[in-house]
């Protein structure tokens, strides 16, 4: 490690604690009703929107009515995107001619499955690119479907967060406020300001934002160079600010077009972590004791540390057997060294491995290199944020109703070894809440394992309309233990609603396209109404008094346990798993075995 | 149920308006007035003629040219087809493409005698990356030299001045951005 990467890496975490707070504390009031510097401006468009769709801004809803408001709102959404998509061909903004009679060359078709995929995915906030944006994808789409989603996914996120939090803060109440004024003050008052301004920021950083077709380029060689543009940077902004992640182009911020510089890289991963961050600020002041946001704050942070400068170190210190070739791998004499396959030079080593911890605690999914080619110890710090629920700051809302997920189990863990009923914020725990959150647990860890056996296993006809390669693992771009992670990521990363891949597995077929449709769906919905469930619950609890056996969930011991849960739980479930990809991988990588390519032919 | 429905679609067509057509309408609209250049992909023209942009790398195979990094866009460098080569550390294709850049390199650069920067045979994570590192302008620069028959200190000096350097200590790593050293070759030594 360089004394710079460690300053990148220390430095954008103090820029990240100094925002916690007063983004947090905006977001407690924009929740609350109170009045905020922003409301002269946008009250009177938030009253519109409730005159226009007939939303009743005092009435409160029970956590059944919040949550199928939720689920009205999400089939919807995905109706909408996945009708646009399939009729691209006929709506404007789109001059490049996608789905018409004249497509670019190198177009991919836009397939039902394909479709439905996409639009699952941005609807769960997941943004998984089964589709390459700048080949597959009209403007009219990326901005009236893909850019819309981006807003109202994380609003919707982060509106559970809020009533769970309601939850905890109410006493002896049936209701838990309401999903639409959740939901509109989430996208006006939090997403689209920033947005606002992050958008111009990018484009005056480089960051295209133009309705014109590709530019044909004559090089300085001679050959024609056609360069991809777009709006991109009002979609780039509530991409890495609502941890949607789902790209503009197929290389996602790798691509100079949606990252130019390293000033836009360091503000776009203090983006992808922002809100999440606020949040636990948000449930303190909501609580009544921001000493207990700070708590989970602290857990997380323990948490952040020790995935990034594993990953880092490991990037750092590179692939051994292209040393062998004579590579430098040291960062000396004025080169970056390291492990520079799928990375790119402007950013180097430290802030791509910053990128991958940071877009894997959260649920963003973006990423600035490739992480299928990370090394395999590189790679396992991203696969296991994944499978720990993204709950270090985590997605906008599902990272604070994740840690709090694990809080849950983490107090009746405690509450087991001392034989005391547990309580969390005054609200005793039992047995209906721990239910809840265990069922949100094993959702998403059999999704992740029971797809990801099945793909390594299933076999169909080659050329055949479920998986033209063949076999589903003739879709990987690797073999060996490599190829396993890549599927393995790949559930990993739909479940969680994440959306970074080993990304050289070829998704693009029916078969994946609904498999993993289906996982996002678990993912989203299997986390959230189980804790919508918990916060109906508790919202109808008293309050118990503090005693000198209460556990205090803040400080030291707090922190270390809920860290343990987080850490143990996830070993516990997805060891096996992981020594069959990376872990194996990592020794063999040590001894200099390469594997050769697989006896599958590759279907494109 | 159906009032659930019913305000659903009612709201997402007015999100769409919004954050779908307003936002995005309003920001490139005050875009490309205060920043038309960047708004439209930081491109270069010479002579009036696009060239490429200052973001995008491209392909130079000749020897006058400083050469980029190995590109798994498309064909090589194909700006509407971004991607990298998602090669694993163990994948044997990996092992073979780097080998064989190494042995292309070290052909055409046979005054070159260090070690390959860890950049210059490996592909970026987008296929477009505009830049190399100091350390792999260095190593070229006596093969352009020769091939434009120049002093072998004027080109370094050249990348020099091209470096861009790291901000505040930390932010950014020292590089070259491509298509600026070349168009400045061109411009001082002349197209060939």
């Amino acid at each position: 490690m360089t004394p710079s990467g460690v300053l990148y890496i220390v430095v954008f975490f103090l820029v990240l604690l100094a925002v916690t707070k007063p983004l947090g504390l905006f977001m407690a009031h924009v929740y609350e009703g109170k009045r905020t510097f922003l409301h002269p401006l946008l009250r009177p468009l938030e009253r519109l929107i409730y005159r226009l769709c007939g939303i009743r801004e005092d009435s409160e809803q029970r956590w059944t009515q919040y949550a199928a408001s939720l689920l009205a709102f999400s089939l919807v959404s995905f109706l909408f995107v996945y009708a646009i998509q399939r009729l691209q061909g006929f709506l404007p903004f789109n001059p490049m001619g996608f789905s018409t009679g004249h497509p670019p060359g190198n177009a991919t078709p836009m397939t039902p499955d394909l479709a439905f995929n996409t639009a699952v995915s941005f609807m769960t906030n997941t943004n998984w690119q089964a589709y390459g944006g700048e080949t597959t994808l009209s403007y009219f789409v990326q901005m009236l479907a893909l850019t819309v989603q981006n807003f109202v996914s994380a609003a919707a996120g982060i509106a559970v967060a809020i009533a769970l939090i309601r939850g905890f803060a109410r006493k002896q109440m049936d209701t838990l406020g309401n999903f639409w004024v959740d939901l509109t003050r989430g996208t006006l008052y939090v997403m689209l300001p920033l947005c606002f301004v992050f958008a111009i920021f990018l484009c005056a950083r480089g960051v295209p934002q133009t309705l014109e077709p590709y530019v044909k380029a004559k090089t300085l060689e001679g050959p024609t160079q056609t360069i991809a543009v777009g709006p991109v940077a009002s979609q780039e902004a509530p991409k890495m600010l609502g941890t949607n992640g789902g790209g503009f182009f197929n290389a996602n911020s790798a691509h100079p077009f949606e990252n130019p510089t390293p000033l836009t890289n360091f503000m776009e991963i203090l983006a992808i972590l922002a809100i999440s961050s606020g949040l636990t600020y948000t449930f303190g002041k909501m609580v009544g004791d921001t000493r207990q946001g700070w708590g989970l704050f602290a857990a997380m942070a323990v948490l952040f540390f020790a995935g990034v400068f594993v990953c880092y170190g490991s990037e750092r210190a590179g692939n051994p057997i292209l040393a062998h070739l004579g590579i430098e791998t040291a960062a000396a004499r004025g080169q970056p060294g390291g492990n520079m396959e799928g990375k790119e030079v402007r950013f180097g080593i430290a802030s791509s491995a910053l990128w991958a911890t940071a877009t894997t605690d959260a649920s963003n999914g973006s990423v600035n290199s490739m992480h299928d080619s990370y090394t395999p110890l590189g790679g396992l710090i991203p696969m296991f944020n994944l499978q720990t629920d993204e709950v270090i700051f985590g997605g906008t809302g599902s990272g604070l109703y994740g840690i709090l997920l694990y809080a849950v189990v983490g107090v009746f863990i405690a509450g087991l070894m001392v034989g005391r009923t547990p309580e969390y914020l005054g609200k005793k725990i039992e047995q209906k809440e721990v239910k809840m959150a265990m069922v949100a647990i094993i959702v998403t860890a059999f999704a992740i394992l029971v797809f990801s056996a099945l793909c390594s296993v299933a076999k169909f006809p080659a050329h055949g309309y479920w998986n033209p390669p063949g076999p589903a693992t003739a879709n990987l771009a690797n073999d060996g233990p490599h190829g396993f992670s890549e599927i393995l990521y790949a559930f990993s990363s739909a479940s969680e609603n994440n959306g970074s891949a080993f990304a050289g597995i070829n998704v693009n077929t029916p078969w994946y396209n609904l498999l993993l449709g289906l996982a996002m769906l678990i993912g989203r919905f299997g986390f959230m109404l189980p804790a919508l469930a918990i916060a109906g619950s508790l919202a109808t609890k008293k309050k118990v008094p503090v005693t000198s056996g209460t556990l205090p969930t803040y400080g030291a011991l707090w922190v270390g346990l809920l860290v343990a849960t987080i850490v143990i739980v996830g070993a516990l479930t997805f060891f096996p798993a992981l020594s069959l990809g990376p872990i194996v991988e990592q020794f063999l990588m040590h001894q200099g075995k390469t594997f050769s390519m697989l006896i599958f032919p590759v279907w494109s | 149920m159906w009032k659930q429905l019913s305000i659903s679609v009612r709201l997402v067509i007015v999100m769409t308006v919004l954050t779908g057509f307003l936002y995005p309408g309003i920001v490139t609209v005050l875009c490309q007035w205060l920043f038309p250049t960047t708004a439209n992909g930081s491109l270069i023209r010479v002579n009036g003629r696009v060239v490429g942009s200052s973001l995008i790398g491209q392909n130079f195979t000749k020897p006058e040219y400083f050469h980029p990094r190995p590109s798994a866009a498309g064909g090589g460098y194909d700006a509407s087809n971004s991607g990298g080569s998602n090669y694993g550390p163990t994948n044997q294709k990996l092992i073979d493409r780097v080998k064989n850049s190494i042995a292309e390199f070290r052909k055409a650069n046979p005054d070159y005698k260090g070690p390959i920067p860890a950049d210059l045979v490996t592909a970026s994570a987008s296929g477009l990356d505009p830049d190399i590192s100091p350390a792999s302008a260095e190593a070229q620069a006596p093969r352009v030299a020769q091939a434009r028959g120049v002093p072998l200190g004027e080109i370094n000096q050249l990348i020099r001045a091209h470096i861009k350097g790291r901000a505040a200590g930390f932010l950014g790593v020292p590089r070259v951005n491509v298509l600026e050293l070349n168009l400045e070759l061109d411009r001082q030594f002349g197209h060939r």
